[in-house]
């Protein structure tokens, strides 16, 4: 392998490539050349740092200064100072990792310190395409180990002991899944990855499929041993395309290394990979539903039992896992289950990866130790609410799951300390919410999600959705009564209790846990026939403030229906009645004297 | 599309069939390129899958409609696609995509006049660190206020 004395990462993730992150990596190979420094510095292409919101990104190493923000004529300089003559560039660090003279590691800044990075442990580390590296980086080694010196159920066996749960939602035990695959009789058995990351503001799957897929080829080999399979298939979204093309690759790599295909590394096991690609229908991230769409129907999910380690794709015994499942497999193989078993709380082992959404500082994916607590999450790794607003709730659990006020802030965060509050972990989207969004907006939000997304197989989510998501359209408009939040409670336990599948089962807890934490908000809505946060159109009203208006007409020249009216020397006036909260007033005004409330 | 572009494209159709004949599970990748090749699929296409697969047209029909991805109908030569998932929508996605209607006169789902443009919402793209966010092709286009939209819409016409 070549050596060099400067390694300059470059993110081409799906966040940063979107913020001209290639032009970034064409003018670094430029300015290298142009100093004649090509065989002293390399410049590679990774997966996610996590830290998207301050994309793109450039690492440089061995110093590990993480440069943020970086735009395509700042390269120039970066070369010639820090690469040339070894003087950081201070003015384009990432400004929390400058402390007056000292400058830190990407390693020790606040947003870093508290992770610790199994899953995502070489995203941003190696070149997604290029198989070498990740072999550098103890890449097919688990798989030798599995191979070479363990029978399958040593390998069940150790991911029993591991305590990892599946990280798509459920958090069922990964290891009690393999084993009953491999226990199930069938001559032909088959390996699943879903990685049909169907949660809004979850992306975590994607990030490791863009910038590790061979950790998720390799576990799916050993999954393969362990259960007694050949054929892998990676059920993927179409909406990703940079992930399918970098799997793709690794594929490809992986079959002409030998890692895939007959006589694995001579063993003579046998395993190969498909990828299939979804078509944008948010159930198939539901096993059955996954299923019946790789076999070419409608993904719409089908009773359980028989299970799919029993009954699955073609009618044969199935293992079925989640991206980031996979990811930790292979260091729980070299590292061993006691290792991965010492991390994290009583019943959730190990870490669990979040994608930071919503009002935060610092967007991006994290990944945690489990039993870390909201607040540290959000105030120490996200950095807190933008423009000094007040945090109302963390949504965890995407439309399955639930909000979790600031009063649970400092709750140790696992699979069932979050049940236990009305949410779940879900795939680990989180969403932070502040002042300024209404929680029947949300509600009403995922209603309409759910009620969109539900495959109508069954009647009590095909029906129950619709009726929720009319009653909650119906607060939001202010035509609501008292008796709908019974109304919605009652629906809510029916459908809870009689949905067919995962989908309709969880469908009701956005409105349960915005009952349960802001039932003072829907009373607004429905008793005062107000919108606290400001959000819901119909309960707004758009109001002149006398003292700051100075009479100068503009509002009324925008007001596309006349419903404002004045004259010189008098502040004007909004005929509410005429109003259709266009808020074009609002934004013209150059006074700022128009408020909505 | 003229009829000699169908036709030439039916029989890159009758390709797509035979490299995927015989695997298991055929239709959906067989949908997916199909989808890629016309911009939509059509009802010979159906057809001539259905005879090709050895699969009840009513069957295909199901499975074409059930999924987003696929159309029956044309759509425009770009797709925008702004996402409402949730970190967008807390971030003011709707004043995004209420925006692009306005600029485009087309409603979500429907494609503009001059066939250039469909506008759709989606579900999230994962760039929920970029939000509010729109994807154009395979362009994604991040942080975005109201004021952005005409210039990506100029970008695209021109």
């Amino acid at each position: 392998m070549e050596m060099y004395r400067s390694h300059v990462m470059i993110c081409r993730g799906t966040g940063c490539t979107s913020s001209n992150s290639e032009q970034i990596v064409k003018n670094f190979e430029e300015e290298i050349k142009k100093h004649g420094i090509e065989n002293e510095i390399t410049v590679e292409r990774t997966g996610c740092f996590g830290l998207c919101a301050l994309g793109p990104i450039v690492i440089i190493y061995p110093e590990a200064s993480f440069y943020s923000l970086v735009k395509p004529e700042d390269v120039e300089e970066i070369v010639k100072e820090h690469l040339v003559k070894g003087r950081v560039v201070k003015r384009l660090l990432y400004a929390e990792s400058v402390d007056g003279d000292t400058i830190k590691s990407i390693n020790d800044v606040e947003f870093y310190k508290k992770q610790y990075r199994i899953a995502l442990k070489n995203c941003g580390v190696i070149n997604p395409e290029d198989i070498d590296e990740y072999i550098a980086f103890d890449g097919y080694k688990a798989l030798e180990k599995v191979l070479t010196s363990m029978k399958p159920e040593e390998v069940v066996d150790t991911i029993k002991r591991s305590g990892l749960r599946g990280r798509g939602g459920g958090g069922f035990s990964t290891g009690m899944k393999w084993d009953f695959t491999a226990k199930a009789a069938g001559d032909k058995k088959y390996v699943l990855c879903n990685a049909d990351e169907g949660d809004p503001g979850a992306f975590m799957d994607r990030s490791v499929l863009e910038g590790d897929p061979h950790s998720v080829i390799e576990a799916m080999a050993i999954a393969g041993y362990a259960v007694g399979s050949n054929q892998g298939y990676i059920y993927c979204r179409a909406e990703y395309p940079i992930a399918v093309k970098r799997m793709t690759i690794a594929i490809m790599q992986a079959r002409e290394y030998g890692l895939l295909g007959k006589n694995i590394l001579g063993t003579g096991y046998e395993f190969d990979l498909e990828i299939r690609l979804g078509a944008g229908a948010f159930v198939c991230g539901e096993e059955t539903a996954l299923i019946a769409s790789i076999e070419g129907e409608r993904g719409m999910p089908r009773p359980r039992p028989p299970f799919p380690a029993i009954k699955g794709l073609f009618g044969k015994p199935t293992l079925l896992n989640n991206v980031e499942t996979y990811a930790n497999i292979c260091q729980i193989i070299l590292n061993g289950a006691e290792w991965f078993a010492s991390m994290g709380t009583e019943k959730s082992k190990g870490t669990k990866v979040f994608a930071l959404g919503g009002k935060i500082n610092n967007t991006g994916l994290v990944e945690i130790p489990m039993g870390t607590t909201m607040r540290e999450i959000v105030f120490e790794i996200g950095g807190g609410i933008p423009e000094g607003k007040k945090f109302k709730a963390a949504q965890t659990g995407g439309p399955s799951g639930g909000c979790i006020p600031a009063e649970h802030l400092d709750v140790p965060i696992d699979y069932d300390n979050l049940i236990a509050l009305g949410s779940m972990m879900g795939s680990g989207g989180l969403i932070v919410m502040d002042e300024d969004n209404c929680m029947v907006d949300i509600a009403r939000f995922f209603l309409d999600f759910t009620d969109d997304e539900s495959c109508g197989k069954c009647t009590p989510c095909r029906e129950g959705t619709k009726r929720m998501l009319e009653i909650l359209e119906k607060i939001a408009e202010g035509k609501g009564e008292m008796s709908d939040i019974d109304k919605l409670e009652n629906l809510a336990k029916n459908i809870k209790a009689s949905a067919l599948c995962g989908l309709g089962q969880t469908a009701p807890n956005p409105v349960l846990s915005t009952l349960k934490y802001f039932k003072d908000e829907y009373v607004a809505h429905i008793k005062d026939k107000k919108c606290p946060a400001g959000v819901c159109t119909a309960l707004l009203n758009y109001i002149v403030i006398d003292e700051k208006c100075k009479s100068c007409g503009i509002c009324a020249k925008q007001c596309p229906v006349n419903a404002i009216s004045g004259q010189k020397g008098v502040p004007y006036l909004i005929d509410t009645e005429k109003c259709i909260k266009c808020g074009a007033c609002l934004s013209k005004c150059p006074f700022k004297a128009i408020y909505k409330g | 599309m003229t009829e000699l572009e169908f036709k030439e494209k039916m029989e890159k159709l009758e390709e797509i069939i035979k490299d995927h004949r015989h695997q298991d599970g055929p239709l959906m990748p067989v949908l997916h390129e199909t989808q890629e090749l016309f911009g939509y699929i059509p009802e010979d296409a159906q057809k001539r899958i259905a005879l090709g697969l050895n699969v009840p047209m009513a069957e295909i029909y199901g499975v074409a409609t059930f999924y987003s991805r696929f159309t029956l109908k044309p759509r425009g030569k770009y797709t925008i696609s702004i996402c409402l998932g949730t970190a967008c929508y807390v971030r003011n996605a709707q004043a995004i995509i209420e925006k692009f209607q306005d600029e485009l006169k087309v409603e979500p789902g429907a494609t503009s006049e001059d066939g250039i443009f469909t506008l759709e919402a989606t579900r999230c793209l994962g760039c929920c660190g970029l939000a509010p966010v729109a994807m154009i092709g395979e362009d994604v286009y991040g942080k975005l206020v109201p004021e952005d939209v005409p210039g990506i819409i100029k970008k695209y016409r021109d």
